[in-house]
This record gives C-alpha cells, sequence and structure tokens, in this order.
C-alpha cells in the first residue's frame, strides 16, 4: 500500500461529509482549545509569581532567628536573639557551594535629609548584599568590607528613598541623618519594585551590618542571614548543610532557627496556580473524551455507510490491515485537523484574555506538542475500534450490503 | 504442449454451518479451466453457484477439496493471503458494477494498484490505468464520475479496473443483469474481444442467451455439475449487434 494513498483516501471521505466532520472535529476542537487557553493562562500566572520569587534574589537560602517568647507574647521568626555575626562568618566558612553571607539586622527608623523627614526600613547588610538580591547599583557604589570592619557611616539607598529625599537631585555625596548620625550616601539602588507580598522594596537604606549594630539598634544577634548558593542544583545541599551546622553550633534540643530555601518559596507562592492548572486541564481533557467519543461514534456510522466499499476494496486486493489503516487515518486526520484549530482558537482566546483582563498569558511551546500529539492519539483510540470493525467484515457480505 | 490449466478444482466441497442445519451448497466440484478458457458456469438460483463463484474468486474457501489457482493451492491460504492472490491473480466484474461513487473512472481504475505487493509509481498507475480503460473504448471518459456514465461504461470501467493488474483470470458474476439487450450485446463484445487476446474469463449466469457467447458452458445444479461441454452455436457479439440494430432500423421505418 502506498504511502499517501491513505491520506488521499482519507482526505477525499472527509470532504465528502464537510459539515459532520467539521461538527466531528468541534469536540476536538474546543477540548484543546480549552487546554491550550487554560494552559496559556496559568502559564502566564504562574511565570509572573516565579518572576517575583526571582526578584528575591538568585539561588538564595534565609537563616532565620527562632521565635521569641516572653511572658507568654511570640515574637515571630526573626525576634529571638539566637542568630550571631559568628553563625554567619561559620556559614560562609565552613559550609560548601556558598559563595556569598549576609548577615541581616532591620529596624524601622525615621530619616533625615535636605530638610526633609521620612520614615523607611534601615536594614544591616554585607557588601554581598546586593550580588545575592541580584540587585543592580544604579548609581555611586556598594559600601565595602572596610565599611563594615570601620563601623563606616555609610549607606546606599533605594529608590523610593531617593524620590522622597532628594527628588531629582543627584543623593550621591549627600549626607542622611540615622538618630542623629550623619551616614554618607554611597550609592543607589536600581529600582527593583513590589515583591511578592506588596511591599515596596525600593523603600530601604542600606548601611554595614556592623554599623547598624553598633551605632543604631546596639544589639548584638542579627535577625537573619541571607546565603547564596552556588548553583540551582546546590540549593538543597546548602540548606540541608547550614542545619547541620548551627544546630551544632547552637546546641539546643528544639532548633532555634529555621532555614527557608528559594526554591521553597517558590512551589508555596506557584501552588495556588498549580491547582488552578490541574482543574483546568481535568475540565479539559473532559470535553477531549467527549471529543473522542463523537470521532468514535462518526467513524462507526461511516463504517457501516461504506461497507460496500470496504467489501469493493477487499475483494481488489485490499488485505484488513490495509482497510484498518484506512480508517484510522481519517480518524486521526479528523481528530489532529480539529487539534490543529483548537491550538490556534486557543491560543486567540489567551491572548483576547490578556487583552481584557491584562494577565499575562504565555503558550508552551511544549503544551502545543502535547496538544498535537494527544488529538492525534485520540484519533486513535477513537478510530480504532471502527477500524477494526471495518477490517474484520467479510467481503462477500460487504459486496452484498445495500 | 500440455499447458498447466488456470483453475483446478479437485472435489470441493462447502458446507455453510448455520444454526442446527447444515447447508450443503456445493457437492463435489471438481473442474479445470484451461488459459485462454471463456466458460459460462450456469444455473438456477440456489444451485451453488454463486458460492463456486466466491470460492473461485477467493473471496471464500472450501470445507473440502483443493483448488488450485495458477498452480497455488489457495484453498488453505487465510484472508489476508486470499486478498493479495485476488490482487495479483483475478479481476473482478459484479452485477451492480460496484464502482466507487464521487470517484472518477480513471480513480475507480487505479483503485487496485493501491494494494499491490511491489509499489507502482503514481506516474505508471495513470499510465496502466489509461490504457486500460482505452482497451474498453472509454479512453475519452476518464474524468467522468460513476453518475454521469451509462450502465453499460460504468460496467466497462469496471471491466477496466478488473483487468488492470493483468489477472490471470477474469471473474464475472452476472455482468449483464442490470444491463438491457443491447449493452449486454455490446459487454460480451468486450470479452469475446478480450478472450481472443488471450485472457481467461469465467461468467456466472443464469441467461442461456449470454452464455452463448462464450465457448464453454458448465451447468450446476444442486452442487453439482450436471453438464459441461463446449458451446456449439457460439454466438458473434459483432454479428448479433448487426442484427439488432438492422432490427430496431426497421422497426422505425414501419
Amino acid at each position: 500500500m502506498k504511502l499517501f494513498a491513505p491520506f488521499k483516501i482519507a482526505g477525499r471521505a472527509l470532504r465528502r461529509n464537510k459539515m459532520r466532520s467539521l461538527l466531528t472535529m468541534l469536540g476536538i476542537i474546543i477540548g484543546v482549545g480549552s487546554v491550550i487557553a487554560s494552559v496559556s493562562i496559568t502559564t502566564g500566572a504562574t511565570k509572573q509569581v516565579e518572576d517575583k520569587v526571582a526578584s528575591l534574589g538568585q539561588n538564595v537560602v534565609t537563616v532565620f532567628s527562632g521565635n521569641f517568647t516572653s511572658g507568654g507574647m511570640r515574637g515571630g521568626w526573626g525576634s529571638a536573639p539566637t542568630l550571631t555575626i559568628e553563625d554567619a562568618r561559620a556559614i560562609k566558612n565552613e559550609v560548601g557551594n556558598v559563595v556569598a553571607v549576609s548577615p541581616e539586622v532591620r529596624d524601622r527608623e525615621q530619616i533625615l535629609a535636605n530638610g526633609l523627614n521620612w520614615n523607611t526600613q534601615i536594614q544591616g547588610e554585607s557588601p554581598d548584599y546586593p550580588q545575592i538580591r541580584d540587585w543592580d547599583i544604579a548609581s555611586g557604589s556598594m559600601f565595602t568590607d572596610g565599611d563594615v570592619r570601620s563601623l563606616g557611616k555609610v549607606a546606599v539607598i533605594g529608590k523610593t528613598v531617593v524620590d522622597q529625599l532628594y527628588g531629582s537631585d543627584d543623593p550621591v555625596g549627600q549626607t542622611l541623618v540615622i538618630r542623629n548620625i550623619p551616614f554618607k550616601v554611597v550609592g543607589v539602588l536600581a529600582a527593583k519594585g513590589f515583591n511578592l507580598f506588596g511591599q515596596d522594596q525600593d523603600d530601604v537604606v542600606l548601611i554595614p551590618y556592623t554599623s547598624h549594630m553598633r551605632r543604631i539598634t546596639k544589639r548584638t544577634f542579627v535577625n537573619s542571614i541571607m546565603v547564596q548558593a552556588a548553583s540551582k542544583d546546590t540549593i538543597n545541599l546548602v540548606q540541608n548543610d547550614i542545619n547541620t551546622l548551627l544546630r551544632d553550633r547552637h546546641k539546643s534540643a528544639e532548633p532555634d532557627f529555621t532555614v527557608r530555601s528559594q526554591l521553597e518559596l517558590m512551589q508555596m507562592a506557584t501552588a495556588t496556580t498549580r491547582i488552578m492548572s490541574v482543574l483546568l486541564g481535568a475540565i479539559a481533557s473532559v470535553s477531549l473524551i467527549v471529543g473522542g467519543i463523537g470521532i468514535m461514534n462518526i467513524m462507526l456510522v461511516s463504517v457501516t455507510e461504506r461497507t460496500r466499499e470496504i467489501g469493493i476494496r477487499m475483494a481488489v486486493g485490499a488485505r484488513g490491515r490495509d482497510i484498518l489503516i484506512q480508517f484510522l487515518i481519517e480518524a486521526v486526520t479528523l481528530s489532529l485537523a480539529g487539534g490543529m484549530v483548537g491550538i490556534a482558537l486557543g491560543m486567540i482566546s489567551a491572548q483576547i484574555v490578556a487583552a481584557t483582563t491584562g494577565w499575562p498569558t504565555i503558550t508552551p511551546f511544549a503544551w502545543i506538542g502535547i496538544a498535537c500529539v494527544s488529538s492525534a492519539g485520540i484519533g486513535i483510540v477513537s478510530g480504532f475500534y471502527p477500524a477494526w470493525k471495518a477490517s474484520r467484515l467479510d467481503p462477500i457480505e460487504a459486496l452484498r450490503y445495500e | 504442449m500440455q499447458t498447466r490449466p488456470v483453475i483446478e478444482l479437485a472435489e470441493i466441497h462447502k458446507v455453510y454451518r448455520t444454526g442446527e442445519v447444515d447447508v450443503h451448497a456445493v457437492r463435489g466440484v471438481s473442474l479445470d479451466i484451461l488459459p485462454g478458457e471463456f466458460v459460462a458456469i450456469m444455473g438456477s438460483s440456489g444451485s451453488g453457484k454463486s458460492t463456486l463463484m466466491n470460492m473461485i474468486g477467493c473471496l471464500d474457501r472450501p470445507t473440502g477439496g483443493k483448488y488450485l489457482l495458477d498452480g497455488i493451492d489457495v484453498s488453505t491460504l487465510d484472508r489476508d493471503q486470499r486478498a493479495v492472490i485476488r490482487n495479483d491473480k483475478i479481476g473482478f466484474i459484479f452485477q451492480g458494477f460496484n464502482l466507487l461513487s464521487r470517484t472518477t473512472a480513471q480513480e475507480n481504475v487505479e483503485m487496485p494498484m493501491l494494494y499491490n505487493r511491489h509499489r507502482v509509481s503514481a506516474q505508471e498507475q495513470k499510465e496502466r490505468a489509461r490504457s486500460s480503460l482505452e482497451l474498453v473504448g472509454l479512453g475519452k471518459r476518464a474524468d467522468h464520475k460513476p453518475n454521469q456514465l451509462s450502465g453499460g461504461q460504468q460496467q466497462r470501467v469496471a471491466i477496466a479496473r478488473a483487468l488492470v493488474n493483468k489477472p490471470s483470470l477474469l471473474l464475472a458474476d452476472e455482468p449483464t443483469g442490470n444491463l438491457d439487450s443491447q449493452t449486454s450485446i455490446e459487454i460480451m463484445g468486450v470479452f469475446q474481444k478480450l478472450n481472443e487476446a488471450g485472457i481467461t474469463i469465467v461468467m456466472v449466469t443464469h441467461e442461456l442467451d449470454v452464455a452463448r457467447f462464450t465457448k464453454r458452458m458448465v451447468v450446476l445444479r444442486d452442487g453439482k455439475i450436471v453438464t459441461d461441454e463446449l458451446v456449439r452455436d457460439r454466438m458473434d457479439a459483432a454479428v448479433e449487434l448487426g442484427k439488432l440494430k438492422a432490427a430496431q432500423e426497421a422497426v422505425k421505418l414501419a
């Protein structure tokens, strides 16, 4: 049997009943279309969340100190005085695959500059901080390890702080007063926007963590330690090693700290969209199954209608498998054509959703492939029984069929 | 020189097991048909001639006896093997023409080549179908669909289709059953012409008039051969056609 002959026969048979072929395909069109549309919408949503999580930094593992409880009041993560600069140093020196560490001290202060004042987050960090957070310096530079050692009165400020205190002036080189201590602005951070939780990340002043601890908050512990792993694959390893190291150092029965990785955060953040995509996928696959049943139904009708044709073909030498292939190809042509139209329709409706709601939608190429393969698969599965039935016909009976 | 028969039937039996009663449709038929013969198998309905035809045509398998087609024992072949034999060695012509509707004459004739064991190029398919149609005098009608052709022309397309794979045997089942008398004679003329060119033809019919165009008549009754003899007063299609035309003209003149 020729390679293309069955396609030609199938095409002719389908063209003969255009309306019927179209209606049969409609089931697959709607099924594939809804799969593609829902995948596009949920992928867009997931991508958006992932971007937000990625804005937290590159391969970041964060150590929070434990919960501080006093007189029944529980202070929440980061409140217990358990993490120290020595812990941070130990992590940097003893844990493998760590490329950067920044002990973190946070506080809100009223700051003064340029005759204006503003309440903002003051963060004590190490010079590694911009690298960990994947955060560019827009102008000036980050403070140095020397500033950390010398308790330098230097600050790197975020975009919001610039807007509020300096307006259009260049803040680099100007003075900023925190708790009556003048700090020199050495750098400005690039704008980063809102984080996953809707907080303005640019409303921040970075100073060396030593300066923060000695000059401003006068405390001996840090709120948290930010650690950057060498790669995405080593995040879990680094997380485990930090856990082991700190448990060892703190020698407490209950761990008085928590280690969170960006991967975990990513998983938590995308959990909702994942559930949504599973749900939408389940609904879409129901319509695909219904579409498949439609194809099977029409193929059964077609086999009965064309019993005589099958008889003629068998009489002139078509074997059972020739007939089987012919009808299978017909079913696959139907479902694959439906799948193609469905993909186009799904992408168009995703675009419409994007245009009307402003949600970002992305159609992954892999899913276009999956849609093609599964619609072909539906064609094979639903076409098989009718095709097998046709191939088992007795030529004598089939020729006699009116 | 001894030529090997195209068809060798030896003690062929066919029993249909339908429910409780066995129907013995063919009860021991032995028959040799040599290359170049033109045989009519005759009999009333129920004589077993259709059953015998189906077995000769490898559409069905005998329940007893041995059938050699072109020297090949086909009585034990399975469905697919018989399909290959049908494609290669037998050309079918049916009473109801059995052309694919909405498909041109050309494509109808090409159809058997789709199932050839050996690949035939699209070009060669076209050429072979075309020359086959020319052989039956329909070269100019290749692009017509069956509903644009008369009954006689449709049967010619069917003959062209039967010839396209150069079969060892042309098998016709009541080929004139759906045709008027003039067209019937024309079709018989086509058969006679093909037979003169050396093609073996076996034709099942119940019409004695039609059988008289053949060379040999085999009559079946109750699943057995009762007569097997050469046709003595053989009719020539061209002569008969001329007679018919003359008669028609006479009526018109009158």
